[in-house]
């Protein structure tokens, strides 16, 4: 469960939020009308998917209903950035997070 | 050595200290004709088969924990091929029937037990759906029909069919050939028959980049050195993403965390699987008597192995209004695993833009039903370095040309 710093209403609970996938897609320039089908299909369905730092957007669907982007660590779930629409700041430089535990599957 | 009721006896009488181990745990070799990355059931099954159908034994298969240590061994072990399209019909069939004989080909028990998979209707559209797919997969000559509260009633006497329910139970399809497997026995049996064969395997080393030259991969590079292959297979699941970066390529998929757990264990009173897209909940009894219960997807990205409170939540609060009787039981265990999850719900199993490189993934919440057909087909696939007709259509290209497999509904609730 996390508690996410909303920029303009400050922490709150997981459940109040819903994800919104990687940021910073940039929609094809003039409509895509140019774009061969390989690259469409790079836009629609290919994600970075990294493990480790994400850019991502997350909405406060029950609070204030705004968007707003964030840095986090896929690994360790931590929060490292929060940032407005229309802000990019620079990745936070930060060591490797380590392989979480395997816990006994079944 | 050959399994068998004289072969359990003749270790009975040596206190069972006698047994020889079932696969070796050989140093890699320099070079291999095929490497194998990913030690989960699809990758053993894909060594296995290589070697029993196209006679290639000279592999390895690389794993960077342990057999079964990624989502084979924390899955909930539903097995089922009631898809709606005729691609997936032919895929999941052909495992489902690959599994109907497999403690005897591995001559290993799998313990396969087909109780019957139930999936619960809430509502009209539900029920229409379900009898479209229902339909669909009767076409394809796949069991499967339609039941009424009744006669769910009938079948699962705890389940609750009250109409005052928030989401009612409106009916349900059954496919009576589906049911559960142990999961660990898949990886150890098809592991302990591609061994069998000579192929080795090889565990606690991590595939860290890959080998490439003039667009062609030569092998792979490891934690415990060099590797030269042929040819390389990569079936890591959540971690197809991290591999294909390494390649200089990006794969269709997103990784998330799936949760499960069970209960303490109590009598018998559940002997077939129950599931619901609706209200989001898949539950089987195991032989131990603990429920095994199985949540959804987290919305976010992860490769944390866990998942957040409140998904668990959500799925205790659905299932004890199923099942009123589960209320005061307590949780046993609970973990995650992480999923690759395909914008179109099917999975991938292709070749790629490297030669002979390729790649088995976006299984997401439900390919261990499918592990003997996977690694059949994806044998195949590198063996003739072109895929068989069965997962022709799963090929990477179809998230540009647009052919997508759209499984949602089949695959709705994670299983
Ligand atoms: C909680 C949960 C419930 C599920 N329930 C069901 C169900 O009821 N029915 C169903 O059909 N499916 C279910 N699934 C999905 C199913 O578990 C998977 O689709 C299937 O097991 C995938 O098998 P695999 O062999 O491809 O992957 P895995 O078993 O994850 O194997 C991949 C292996 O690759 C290894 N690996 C990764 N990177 C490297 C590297 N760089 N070098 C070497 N090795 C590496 C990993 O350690 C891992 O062992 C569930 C999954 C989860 C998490
Ligand atoms: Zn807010």
């Amino acid at each position: 469960m996390f508690l996410i710093e909303c920029p303009w209403c400050g922490p709150r609970d997981e459940t109040e939020f819903s994800y919104g996938g990687e940021a910073h897609i940039a929609r094809p320039v003039g409509g895509g009308h140019d774009m061969t089908n390989a690259e469409w299909g790079h836009y629609v369905f290919h994600r970075t998917n990294p493990k480790g730092l994400h850019r991502e957007r997350w909405v406060h669907s029950h609070g204030c209903r705004r968007w707003f982007n964030v840095v986090r660590d896929t690994v360790s779930h931590e929060f490292l950035l929060i940032y407005k629409p229309g802000e990019k700041p620079d990745l936070p430089a930060l060591p490797k997070s380590p392989e979480p535990p395997d816990g006994p599957g079944r | 050595m050959r399994y068998s009721i004289f072969s359990l006896a003749r270790n009975a009488l040596s206190y069972h200290e006698k047994w020889p181990e079932a696969w070796r745990s050989p140093a890699p070799k320099p070079a291999y004709d095929v490497v194998i990355v990913g030690g989960g059931g699809h990758g053993l099954a894909t060594a296995y088969y290589l070697a029993k159908e196209h006679g290639i034994t000279n592999v390895a298969v690389i794993e960077k924990g342990w057999l079964g240590g990624g989502n084979t061994g924390r899955n909930t072990t539903i097995i089922r091929s009631n898809y709606l399209w005729d691609e997936s019909a032919a895929i999941y069939e052909k495992s489902l029937k690959l599994y109907e004989g497999l403690s005897q080909d591995l001559n290993y028990n799998i313990m396969l037990s087909q109780r019957g998979v139930l999936n619960l209707a809430h509502n009209e559209h539900d029920l229409k759906e379900l009898s479209r797919r229902v339909n669909a997969i009767r076409l394809n000559g796949i069991d499967s029909e339609i039941l009424t509260p009744t006669e769910i009633k009938k079948l699962v006497p705890i389940i609750n069919v009250s109409p005052d329910l928030r989401y009612p139970i409106l009916g349900a399809s059954l496919q009576r050939r589906g049911g559960v497997a142990r999961h660990d026995a898949v990886a150890w049996g098809y592991a302990r028959a591609a061994d069998a064969h000579g192929v080795d395997i090889i565990q606690n080393c991590e595939v860290t980049d890959f080998l490439v030259e003039d667009g062609q991969v030569q092998g792979v590079e490891t934690t415990q050195g060099a590797i030269r292959a042929g040819k390389v297979g990569v079936v890591v699941a959540g971690h197809a993403s991290v591999m294909a970066a390494k390649a200089g390529f990006r794969m269709p998929v997103e990784s998330h965390p799936l949760q499960a757990l069970v209960s303490e264990p109590i009598k018998p009173v559940l002997d077939c699987v129950v599931m619901s897209n609706a209200v989001h909940v898949y539950v089987s009894q195991s032989d131990k008597g603990e429920l095994v219960i199985g949540a959804g997807i987290d919305a976010y990205t992860s490769y944390g192995q866990r998942g957040s409170f409140h998904t668990i939540e959500g799925q205790i609060g659905a299932i004890t209004e199923l099942f009123p009787i589960f209320s005061r039981l307590r949780q046993l265990r609970q973990w995650g695993g992480i999923v690759d999850t395909c914008p179109d719900a099917s999975p991938i199993i292709s070749k790629t833009p490297v030669d002979h490189l390729y790649f088995n993934c976006g299984w997401g919440t439900g390919g261990f039903k499918a592990t003997p057909g996977s690694g059949w087909a994806f044998a195949h696939t590198i063996a003739r370095d072109e895929p068989h007709p069965i997962n022709a259509p799963f090929s990477l290209d179809r998230f540009s040309t647009g052919v997508l497999i759209d499984e949602h509904g089949a695959a709705a609730v994670a299983h």
